[in-house]
């Protein structure tokens, strides 16, 4: 078509699945930054249990005679404060925004490779997942938690929990996508809570029985957990670990197609 | 417009054809059945009252919503199975304005242009374009949450422009707007047409907005396309003037039944508390008209002479008002 305009012509394409990824992180990490309230909560909340949990609870734990001598109860809830500090955390909520704005259609009016607005948000929440655990680590640092597999150890424990964190945004965004609705998002965390308390978060698996014992050996925060304990606690244990990633790779492929499967939903709609 | 006739010879391909289009929610044919054409530099105003399928059609043919059945080719490609074409032709500004409130004017200018594949260069030069166009000035680098309703839509259009589209589609872009802004937007959307070569798909609850910006209207009821063609021909299709009595609650069917006898009138309807009569020749049938209501004894509380507008024409083809407070 012959149009005319008063500037020289633009030449619109497909800016291709890598740049559209790009473009979608980067503004869902610029927002991110300016939504510190999104975050702070988060962090604070889990900070505040893990001193208070070590206050209350580490002399009781240590001195019930279940455990071998030398066992730090420090390090044995460290995992516990980082897993809740980033479960849940995503962008969840400003997605569901983008929807009653209308902004998601402006955005789908765009040729945009549709995988890459939720990836997009997800590298967002990668990226503050990590930045949540750093202090919470810190802190477990500061309160003498030696670590045994050093600072190779420190590393990974910090990528499993951005992992996990990361499996876990997909349920979020499910809902977030499926239902429009802000509430139905705020209360995404709910899901969270029996993985969070039918598991070994406060006692060990040893101490339990009956049908808690059952609970938490079908729940993957058990195995999550024991993982990242291990690496803190004894060493290198690969059968502990594999576990561990065995059970973020289960979650994570369920809330993600969930997730993808939310979204082709939206983007279709036939 | 002029330019209708000059762009649009017949073996060039449409801007915009859509062939028993039908979009259906549950058992509600949102859209039943539209076939329509909008050539290259056409104005074409899709005009139908709350809930007719305005929004649905845009939809559809903006790639947002996957017709039931039927198709439909915008700038020559097809909308369901080559829509990323499409995508990069169109411009679209939806009924309600589509932005985020937490980035800047033009951070959101520039992630459009990102997302349509444009270089830096050219997304420089096109956020410095636009905002001559749009007249947001420094409130560009404010974020957009702090926009009144006005610039949010002003910035809307600027998004919706990025790109350089072929076809724009405006759904319902004046509603809710004063006057003033109503007319800056009528100016917008000649300039784009007139200067820039934009075919414009602008659906509006507003007769008058559709008389006075396109070359060419569709009328939808029910999701139906009801009638078409240029406003002059729609509405001398229906006769040159009409004649309305006002009359008093119940009234309504005494006053038909004395002038639809008349040979002076050609077509009586009925809306609300108005009778509307369809005329040759307006001056020559008032007082006919005036003297058998006399002389049946029907009171009638006024006669006005007038040229019909759209919304005679919708009344006609439809039985209802466009709107409910429209004469
Ligand atoms: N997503 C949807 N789900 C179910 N029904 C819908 C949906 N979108 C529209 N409809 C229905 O389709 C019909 C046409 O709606 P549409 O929004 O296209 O009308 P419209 O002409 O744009 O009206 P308005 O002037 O109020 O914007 C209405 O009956 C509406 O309730
Ligand atoms: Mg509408």
């Amino acid at each position: 078509m012959s149009t005319v305009t008063h500037g020289e012509r633009v030449h619109p394409r497909a800016a291709g699945f890598f740049t559209d990824w790009r473009t979608v992180s980067l503004r869902a990490l610029r927002l991110t930054w300016r939504d510190p309230e999104a975050f702070g909560p988060a962090l604070a909340i889990p900070l505040f249990f893990f001193v208070v949990n070590i206050g209350a609870l580490q002399k009781f734990v240590e001195g019930s005679g279940s455990f071998p001598p030398g066992f730090d109860y420090k390090a044995f809830q460290l995992p516990v404060a980082v897993i809740f500090a980033v479960t849940g955390v995503s962008r969840a909520g400003s997605l569901v925004i983008d929807i009653q704005d209308g902004y998601l259609d402006r955005l789908l009016l765009t040729p945009v490779r549709r995988g890459t607005l939720l990836l997009g948000l997800m590298t967002a929440d990668f990226v503050l997942i990590v930045c949540l655990v750093l202090p919470v680590l810190t802190l477990g640092l500061i309160l003498g938690i030696h670590v045994a597999t050093g600072i190779v150890g420190i590393v990974m424990f910090v990528l499993f929990a951005g992992v996990w964190g990361l499996a876990f945004t997909g349920f979020p965004y499910a809902i977030a996508l499926r239902t429009g609705n802000p509430t139905a998002v705020n209360n995404a965390f709910l899901l969270f809570f029996p993985f969070a308390f039918l598991t070994t978060a406060y006692l060990p698996e040893q101490a339990m029985t009956g049908w808690l014992a059952t609970a938490v050996k079908f729940n993957p925060t058990t195995y999550l957990l024991s993982g990242m304990r291990s690496m803190l606690q004894t060493g290198w244990e690969w059968g502990e670990i594999g576990k561990g990633l065995l059970a973020i790779a289960g979650v994570g492929a369920l809330s993600f197609s969930m997730a993808f499967a939310a979204l082709r939903g939206r983007v279709n709609r036939s | 417009m002029s330019g209708l006739m000059q762009r649009a010879t017949p073996d060039r391909q449409p801007a915009i054809r859509a062939s028993a289009l039908v979009r259906r929610f549950g058992d509600n044919d949102a859209v039943a059945g539209v076939d329509l054409e909008v050539q290259a530099g056409e104005i074409y105003g899709f005009l139908g009252p709350n809930g007719a399928g305005k929004s649905t059609m845009v939809r559809m043919l903006t790639t947002l919503l996957t017709p039931t059945s039927g198709t439909a080719q915008v700038a020559g490609h097809d909308v369901a199975t080559d829509a990323d074409r499409v995508r990069l032709r169109i411009g679209v500004a939806l009924q309600e304005a589509a932005l985020d409130g937490k980035q800047t004017g033009r951070e959101l200018l520039d992630l459009q242009g990102r997302l349509y594949g444009l270089s830096r260069t050219e997304r420089l030069r096109r956020v410095k374009e636009l905002l001559e166009l749009v007249s947001i000035g420094d409130a560009i680098d404010r974020r957009i949450n702090t926009y009144s309703g006005g610039m949010k839509r002003r910035l809307d259009l600027a998004a919706a422009l990025v790109h350089q589209p072929e076809v724009l589609f405006l759904d319902e872009p004046t509603t809710g707007l004063d006057p003033t802004s109503r007319a800056a937007v009528w100016a917008e959307v000649r300039y784009l047409n007139e200067h820039l070569g934009i075919t414009i798909f602008l659906t509006t609850q507003y007769l008058e907005e559709a008389d006075a910006l396109a070359d060419r209207v569709g009328i939808i009821a029910l999701g139906k396309l009801v009638a078409e063609g240029t406003p002059t021909d729609l509405k001398r299709a229906i006769g040159s003037d009409v004649i309305v009595a006002k009359v008093t609650a119940g009234q309504a069917a005494g006053v038909v039944a004395v002038v639809e006898r008349l040979a002076e009138v050609d077509r009586v309807e009925i809306a609300g508390d108005e009778v509307v009569m369809s005329v040759d020749r307006g001056a020559a049938a008032i007082s006919p008209v005036a003297v058998a209501l006399a002389e049946a004894g029907v009171t009638v509380e006024g006669l006005t002479l007038r040229t019909p507008t759209l919304d005679d024409v919708f009344l006609h083809i439809t039985g209802g008002r466009l709107q409910e407070d429209a004469a």
